[in-house]
């Protein structure tokens, strides 16, 4: 799998709240909508700009702070394709592997890529192409792979259930 | 081999030997907590396309995160969750009111020590002051709990806090907490178990234990641990608050910690965490003189009753300050009703104080008081993210509930020990 597109970089610790604001958690459901709402109270063009396959680029601890699922879901369907990060915070990436958005661990790459770039990751290789150079990360858990392949947690369980 | 509490008890629930760390083991919790989320998650739950609960006997229900509903759209969600639990026969179900879902769990017993506790909230960590496992899920990973009675957890390396002596008079938990998380930072435990040690922690009450691994969510940890003692027996007999039997568990002498810190209590002084994230730490004197307008005394990190007494202790026969706003929010009914006879709720109103009906508040934003732009609030809260409290152009500090009262008084940020009587 090959995801491609432009990087959208942020600083470290970016937190559930300023990626889906608290105050849509109950208020907030229909996907366009919620869409609508991502990186709000971090960055007011992101939602307007944001282009399918688009790559989220973060330092360390990224998406620390509550377990909200909004938070990875708004960026999912905005179009994010993937989420590089120094590291990310354990609920968040629980998170995103459940919901099939590839959450990818690369200090190196994060140091050496920069906002607005266009960055290529083959998730099978393990490898980042930014024009920077290539960098390779440790391949996702085989729990992660099977999840992605099979579009998120849910219709994972719903494979394991029997129910398709 | 000797094991850490969270290998012990994840190979115990994964009915294994043992488990190392970074291991992948699937486990059924013997508490599955939601809150107003259920909602949510039952629309996730619907599309999986199994009609029941697997084990609704695990599952726990607490209305908190908006209650009283403030709108249209938090009551139908509400309505939504009493429909699902008359329909799916979940028994462990608490209304509007009766609570902030951490301390409800532990009130009905439904947190036992030796027990996994996962929850669809990310301070589900909490559940570790009775010494069980509790660790915040995400959305689909509930409704997942909800369809097979089990979840894939990977076992966390695990981090000892070791702390002497005894918090000097007027430093509480929460500027301990406060204090290691500014040391560590948001990541500084990241993925890990951290364990809670020594006399410093054993001489505390329960209710001031529960803050420590409430704010361990904020250092990133997935669980955080206190050997259960007698101080958790004596509560969990008493009334027979325990829903059922439990075996408590305890980390072998010997075991490998990935990091082990220790702290003298006696060197702890207030703190305050700065906007606008948990870990921007300052001992309070850095922060002293900041105007604060509203001031909120709550949530699962500081709500309980040692919490309001201390308070009380503050604001009695003094006033709120002009200009200042004082919010207290009991962290749970039975939490209220003591405060009640005990006259602290008589005192925060006399004092010119608001008192609200248990739940989380402000807490991030959804009623019950949210700053005006560019508005300074001051919380007993485990959060201060920007916006967390409504709207980005405000301010948050979180400090002690001792702090939070005297700056009510005082109008701006400063200890008890320093408030001068006009």
């Amino acid at each position: 799998m090959t995801i491609r597109g432009r990087v959208w970089k942020y600083g470290d610790s970016v937190n559930t709240d300023v990626i889906f604001p608290g105050k849509y958690t109950y208020t907030v459901s229909d996907p366009a909508e919620m869409a609508q709402y991502a990186m709000e109270d971090l960055d007011p063009r992101f939602a307007q700009e944001v282009r399918p396959g688009d790559i989220v680029v973060g330092g360390t601890n990224f998406g620390c702070g509550s377990s909200r699922e909004q938070a990875v879901t708004c960026l999912k369907i905005a179009g994010v394709g993937a989420i590089i990060g120094k590291s990310f915070a354990r609920i968040y990436y629980r998170n995103c592997i459940n919901n099939a958005l590839p959450a990818i661990i690369s200090p190196e790459a994060v140091d050496a890529i920069r906002d607005g770039e266009e960055v290529e990751i083959d998730l099978e290789a393990g490898e980042i192409r930014c024009p920077a150079g290539a960098f390779t990360f440790p391949p996702l858990p085989q729990v992660a792979m099977e999840m992605i392949a099979a579009g998120g947690l849910i219709p994972h369980t719903r494979k394991r259930l029997g129910l398709e | 081999m000797s094991t850490t509490f969270a290998e012990k008890v994840l190979a115990s629930k994964a009915g294994l030997e043992q488990v190392v760390p970074g291991q992948i083991v699937e486990i059924s919790p013997d508490t599955a907590l939601s809150h107003d989320n259920a909602a949510p998650i039952y629309g996730i739950f619907r599309k999986i396309g199994v009609p029941r609960f697997a084990k609704p006997e695990i599952v726990a229900i607490v209305l908190d995160h908006a209650t009283p509903a403030p709108t249209t759209k938090h009551a139908e969600n509400h309505r939504i969750i009493r429909e699902m639990v008359k329909e799916q026969g979940i028994q462990h179900f608490y209304d509007a009111g009766e609570g902030i879902c951490h301390q409800v769990l532990v009130e009905k017993g439904l947190s036992l020590p030796g027990e996994v506790v996962l929850g669809s909230d990310s301070h589900s960590l909490h559940a570790g002051v009775m010494g069980a496992f509790g660790a915040g899920i995400g959305r689909s990973e509930m409704a997942t709990v909800w369809a097979t009675g089990a979840l894939w957890l990977r076992v966390p390396q695990s981090m000892r806090i070791t702390v002497s002596g005894r918090l000097p008079e007027g430093v509480t938990s929460k500027d301990l907490a406060l204090r290691v998380i500014g040391d560590m930072g948001a990541d500084g435990a990241l993925y890990m178990s951290v364990e809670w040690h020594g006399e410093a922690i054993e001489a505390l009450d329960l209710s001031s234990r529960a803050t420590l691994p409430n704010l361990m969510a904020e250092m990133g940890a997935k669980n955080s641990y206190l050997p259960p003692d007698d101080k958790v027996f004596d509560y969990l007999d008493t009334g027979g608050r325990a829903q059922r039997s439990y075996t408590p568990l305890y980390p072998d002498p010997g075991a490998h910690y990935a990091v082990e810190v220790t702290y003298d209590a006696s060197t702890i002084e207030p703190m305050v965490a700065r906007p606008h994230t948990v870990d921007n730490v300052a001992p309070l004197s850095e922060v002293a003189g900041t105007h604060v307008d509203q001031a909120f005394i709550g949530t699962c990190t500081n709500g309980r009753l040692e919490d309001l007494a201390a308070a009380a202790g503050v604001l009695r026969g003094r006033k709120v300050a002009m200009g200042t706003r004082l919010i207290v929010i009991p962290a749970s009914r039975e939490v209220y009703l003591q405060a009640m006879a005990a006259g602290y709720l008589q005192v925060f109103v006399e004092a010119g104080g608001m008192v609200l009906s248990p739940g989380c508040g402000p807490c991030m934003g959804n009623h019950m008081g949210a700053p005006a732009v560019g508005e300074v609030a001051i919380s007993t809260a485990n959060r201060n993210f920007r916006g967390r409290m409504g709207t980005k152009e405000s301010e948050v500090y979180l400090a002690s509930p001792l702090v939070v009262a005297a700056s009510a008084v005082a109008g701006e940020i400063v200890h008890p020990h320093e408030l001068v009587d006009s």
